[in-house]
């Protein structure tokens, strides 16, 4: 279980390290022009690829940062057993339900 | 008079987990000290109730280990000017681990995780095989060699913060004894150890912060034992083994 949750980790984040680092060079780079949220919705409208590269986005954050706050919890507040899954099952599917709302918004 | 010359000032923990206090004491320098040599002078001298382990004197047995100015050493091969701040030590038993009187702590749990983490020989033959020979220059046996000089001295387990965190992670002692069996070609313990360092506090739970390496007196680095078990682990995961 340890083991295949690691692997998750690392996965997501190798998965996610270019994912980032284009989200931030778009941002820096839709801004430059002053683009005004109707012309960014006008290219995200309908698009498949912006929305398959937020989706996968939103998808390996989910994973990423769950198991991320599931290790926090364990060390430093010393939540075990189910009260452990629970939280890092909740805060997975937290985050991937507000994601993909906000992915569907600015792609549907 | 020089500072080097300059009698030192010694604070040692006296006392248990339960209740204790640091005693002032004014021990002598003499040339070549050791951190152990400093101990022995006050026991003999001055306290003949402190307790303390040692046994080898010369950095074998691994029995010694103390905090010294904050810091986890093996007190019989520390000089005293190595770890001295000014003319001032503080000397306090080994971090992350129960205090049983003044500077001696229980190893019990220290050494029960390396039964957990099957960090014990499982032998392939018996002795009346032939033994299997091991070239030196085999990539196992250049791994297996890395963290066999281990002396078990438990300074790795006193600098860990994730031990400090976590009370049921191995450690890297024995994840490190664990990881040169793996690579021990006369061991067969294999996908039973993987199981026994990939539960919850085994290896995965390392953050890779380094103290153990940083601190080994005998300059090893269990971190990077400790990768190659999370690699091997993940390998045995893949492969539907784990």
């Amino acid at each position: 279980m340890e083991t295949r949750l690691y692997l998750l980790q690392r996965i997501s984040a190798m998965v996610m390290a270019p994912l980032v680092l284009a989200h931030l060079g778009l941002m820096i780079y839709a801004i430059q022009g002053g683009l005004t949220a109707a012309e960014i919705l006008s290219r995200t409208r309908g698009s498949f690829w912006w929305a398959a590269f937020y989706g996968l986005f939103v998808v390996v954050v989910s994973i990423h940062g769950s198991l991320g706050l599931r290790a926090i919890l364990r060390e430093e507040l010393k939540v075990t057993g189910p009260a452990l899954a629970v939280i890092a099952w909740g805060a997975g599917l937290g985050l991937l339900i507000l994601g993909l709302r906000a992915v569907m918004a600015v792609v549907i | 008079m020089s500072a080097s010359d300059k009698p030192l000032s010694v604070s040692i923990w006296r006392g248990t987990a339960r209740a204790g206090e640091f005693s002032q004491y004014t021990v002598p320098r003499k040339k070549s000290q050791t951190i152990l040599d400093v101990v022995s002078w006050v026991q003999r001298n001055l306290e003949p109730d402190l307790s303390f382990r040692f046994a080898c004197r010369v950095g074998m047995c691994g029995s010694c280990a103390m905090m010294v100015n904050g810091k986890p050493r093996w007190t019989c091969r520390t000089h005293v000017e190595k770890a001295v701040q000014g003319n001032k030590l503080v000397i306090e038993p080994l971090r992350n681990l129960p205090v049983i009187k003044d500077l001696a702590c229980h190893m019990e749990d220290f050494f029960d995780k390396w039964t957990r983490a099957e960090a014990r020989f499982h032998p392939t033959k018996t002795r009346n095989d032939d033994i299997e020979p091991v070239r030196p220059d085999s990539p196992a046996r250049i791994l297996a060699s890395q963290g066999i000089e281990c002396i078990n001295c438990a300074v790795c387990y006193a600098a860990c913060d994730v031990v400090e965190k976590d009370k049921n992670y191995l450690g890297p002692a024995a994840l490190t004894r664990a990881w040169t069996l793996m690579n021990d070609v006369k061991d067969r313990a294999g996908i039973k150890r993987l199981r026994a360092v990939s539960g919850p506090g085994g290896c995965h739970s390392c953050h890779s912060q380094q103290s153990c390496a940083e601190y080994c007196p005998k300059d090893l680095n269990p971190t990077l034992s400790i990768a190659g078990l999370k690699r091997m682990t993940a390998k045995a995961a893949i492969k539907g083994e784990l």
